[in-house]
């Protein structure tokens, strides 16, 4: 057994939701006392696959197995007045109440932070809404993809063809950037509770948080009204700029950074070439050793000198030459061990199983009695050794812990 | 307390929170911005010799008119809002003991340099503790500061491609387009800021510090969660045949589900149908035979042939206006929102002008300057940004007098050092 986590001894009460479960599972994984309570049969995400063997049922969706770790669950019905009792109830036992649900519901349930806090005003509530409770779009229906299209990130992502539609991210992301500010506002509210002694109504949009998740498309435009573009797999600029995405000799993918401006690294590109045995095919060869020679270039040259930009891109295209040669992961290697900043575009399983990532024990095993083996899970965001974040058990079954934690209020 | 920190233009809720703040760009900038925000007290540490560019935001564009300068870049001042600036030379043995007295004073020292580079500076973690025992460090690098490649060096689009998400941000048969911008030095930052509130909640309760080793591209893996299930699980690798398809959506099903052209130049409507109720509202306000076709009147009917009702989605907004099309379809009920432009999100939607998300700060060489807001409101203790970014060294001085209470002649002689 190792150390409890960073927030053991936080007990969090969590309204089931698709949007703000990342949030409890964050609190969770840190070691807070995380109870999700769900409608009876189970919260509607349950249905979200991907399913185990692609067989659908409340226990073998992947989406909550996922976002539901470290839980305990419960199941109460809000629709009836016992159920009603036994929230307010579980809430009382709380730190901090979690919840995403629809602007007004819990008002109209009489449930709503109003009523509770008012017996409890040390009490934090953390309400996830698509636009904040009392905006003039909070009724509007979303999804992860209209909050992403209308928030800002959507704009910035795609093609150099605009004819291409732009594109969402994958894997959820307006839940995460939503579900990342709620904890960091909710642990906000605990640092100054144990000073002030009271706790306050946290308000997080996730429209809001997907505006001020968009680097420069939001501060070129509040600075220079500028707009910017999207480009393959490059930052959006209000300009358009060279490819730095290259097909290997694998057909996978690289980024290749920034291109070398310094003598060292311009050595360390053309004695790569040399090792690979490539030196006979690189047309930009004699760029670059001429690079060498006059050690490198400075920004001021390439303002001035048309022969500094030549060998400035010279060093672009010997890397681009580089990749098309290796395979994406020899570029990458090659590439950060001769200090070249660049990556390889790897997928979402080829990243767990990466070396790097299992010898700093980041996929982590958690035991799926109900499946009969273990399952690997994507671990910790950060390491803390001391106070670990840690998957500490797979999402709860439903009603799974009815017993206990009720017992306990 | 500084007369800059008064307390009625500040936010109480982490005003009794002191940070010794190293970090740079976004993904470490972006972190302590929501501290001081929320009111901690930020003292953000440049190196005088480099003139602070060690932060390549520095100095750089956008500006607010033709001056340019290390003072006034346009995304610097947006990430370091609310901070406080001083220098010092940690090359010098001067500049070392500074700073030691100012970890003395921090709850909290952040960093994201190259990893080990601080610890070569002379502080390790076991030094800070050295210095202060309940210290809180956090360093957050792109690989982590151990592991096979610690010396490994990135930026945000290295960390979206080592971590899957550019990967995961593409269309069938076509590149990875990835994001657009460094979405890592966003979340990192986040994440970064979570490590830090976390582990000042876990000081308060135990009276330990502890060291965080934050690694930007595993904080990234973090967030592809249920894809990295369906390997582990059913064996199914998101690298396969058509996929991915980011614009659609499996978790859960939704057809259709995309972003369809609209009338004029690259302008976009994204609609997501999330069941069969809603189809048959949006197949009524379409009002084409085909999309009476009572195969598409279910879900599996509509996920057949995916191609051919994007394709007949695609047809039918194209020739409309995209904020009209979002509107009339949100008016069914149906998710649907334009692909909003920098200048459509900031300057004509109600939801962001009442929330409040785009502050104007007072900087003290770029004036008055519009920047992020926060995403979040507390009833109590809500965020304040007021103040711009610091200039380079900007508080220099009131910090060694105020926070470190050194006497004005040992100040004249740091300057003359060179130390600070």
């Amino acid at each position: 057994m190792s150390a409890p986590g960073m927030l053991d001894g936080l007990r969090v009460v969590e309204l089931a939701s698709a949007h703000a479960a990342y949030a409890g599972k964050l609190l969770a994984d840190m070691g807070a006392d995380v109870v999700v309570v769900e409608p009876p049969g189970g919260h509607t995400s349950r249905g979200y696959g991907p399913f185990v063997d692609d067989a659908p049922g409340p226990e073998r969706s992947l989406f909550w197995w996922h976002y539901n770790t470290s839980k305990r669950g419960v199941v109460l019905d809000l629709d009836t007045e016992e159920g009603r009792a036994q929230f307010t109830g579980l809430a009382r036992s709380a730190d901090v109440v979690l919840e995403g649900e629809l602007p007004g519901r819990l008002a109209d349930l009489g449930v709503d932070h109003d009523r509770l806090r008012a017996e409890q005003p040390e009490l934090i509530w953390v309400s996830v809404t698509a636009f904040g409770r009392e905006s003039s779009r909070a009724h509007e229906p979303f999804t992860d993809l209209t909050i992403l299209a209308g928030g800002g990130p959507v704009w910035s992502c795609g093609y150099d063809d605009h004819t291409i539609p732009p594109v969402r991210g994958g894997g959820n992301q307006s839940f995460h950037i939503a579900g990342v500010f709620a904890v960091m506002a909710a642990l906000t509210a605990v640092l100054h509770r144990d000073v002030a002694g009271t706790g306050q109504v946290v308000e997080v949009s996730m429209h809001a948080a997907a505006n001020v998740t968009t680097e420069s498309a939001t501060f070129d435009w509040l600075v220079a009204q500028l707009t910017v573009l999207r480009q393959t797999g490059r930052h959006a600029l209000s300009v358009m700029t060279q490819e730095t995405q290259v097909r290997c000799a694998d057909g996978r993918y690289v980024t290749t950074g920034f291109p070398p401006r310094h003598v060292k690294d311009f050595i360390s590109l053309r004695d790569w070439i040399d090792a690979e045995g490539l030196r006979e095919q690189c047309d930009e060869i004699v760029l670059l050793d001429l690079a060498v020679e006059r050690g490198g270039v400075s920004l001021a040259d390439l303002r001035e000198d048309p022969l500094a930009t030549e060998i400035y891109g010279a060093g672009r295209t010997g890397l681009v030459f580089l990749a098309e040669h290796l395979t994406a992961d020899q570029f990458f290697h090659g590439a950060q061990s001769r200090g070249l900043a660049t990556g390889a575009v790897w997928s979402p399983e080829e990243a767990l199983l990466n070396e790097h990532f299992v010898a700093r024990g980041f996929p982590v095993a958690v035991e799926h009695d109900d499946l009969g083996r273990a399952v690997t899970y994507p671990g910790a965001p950060f390491r803390a050794p001391s106070a670990p974040y840690r998957v500490s058990r797979r999402a709860p079954h439903v009603g799974e812990h009815q017993a206990e934690v009720m017992g306990d209020t | 307390m500084s007369p800059l920190d008064a307390p009625q233009d500040r936010s109480a809720a982490l005003s009794h929170i002191r940070i010794c703040d190293l970090t740079g760009q976004l993904a470490g900038a972006g972190a302590t911005r929501f501290l001081a925000a929320f009111g901690a007290q930020v003292i953000r540490v440049e190196d005088p010799v480099r003139q602070g560019t060690w932060d390549i935001l520095r100095g750089v564009p956008p500006f607010v008119d033709d001056r340019r300068g290390i003072d006034l870049g346009g995304a610097f001042n947006n990430h370091n809002v609310e901070k406080l600036g001083i220098t010092i030379d940690l090359r010098q043995e001067r500049g070392r003991d500074l700073l030691r007295r100012l970890v003395a004073v921090s709850d909290a020292v952040t960093e994201n340099f190259a990893a080990g580079v601080f610890a070569r500076l002379g502080f390790s973690y076991d030094e800070l503790r050295t210095i202060r025992p309940d210290v809180v460090y956090v360093s957050n690098s792109g690989f982590g500061a151990e592991g096979p490649y610690t010396s490994f060096k990135t930026w945000g689009p290295i960390v979206q491609a080592a971590s899957g998400l550019t990967f995961s941000s593409g269309l069938p048969d076509l590149p990875p387009a990835g994001w657009g911008f460094s979405y890592m030095d966003h979340m990192g930052a986040n994440m970064m800021a979570v490590a830090v509130l976390a582990a000042l909640v876990h000081r308060n309760r135990t009276g330990e510090g502890q060291w965080i080793d934050m690694a930007c591209t595993e904080a990234g893996i973090a967030l592809v969660g249920p894809d990295l299930l369906d390997f582990s699980v059913n064996d199914r690798p998101l690298r396969r045949e058509g996929q991915p398809d980011a614009n659609r959506n499996r978790m859960p099903a939704m057809a259709p589900h995309g972003i369809y052209p609209a009338q004029g130049d690259d302008a976009w409507v994204a609609i997501a149908c999330r069941d069969d109720d809603e189809w048959t509202r949006l197949s009524g306000l379409v009002g084409e035979p085909w999309a009476k076709d009572p195969a598409l009147a279910t879900l599996d009917g509509r996920l057949a042939d995916e191609d051919a009702l994007d394709a007949r989605i695609a047809a039918w907004t194209a020739t409309r206006d995209r904020f009209a099309t979002a509107e009339s379809v949100r008016a069914l009920g149906v998710p649907a929102s334009v692909v909003a432009r920098p200048e459509d999100r900031i300057d004509l939607d109600p939801a962001t002008r009442e929330w409040g998300l785009w502050p104007t700060v007072q900087h003290t060489a770029m004036g008055d300057v519009r920047v992020d807001g926060v995403p979040v409101h507390m009833s109590d203790t809500d965020w304040r940004i007021q103040r711009g970014a610091p200039c380079l060294g900007e508080h220099t001085d009131q910090v060694l007098r105020d926070v470190l209470g050194l006497p004005d002649d040992e100040i004249a002689a740091l300057h003359e050092e060179g130390a600070v």
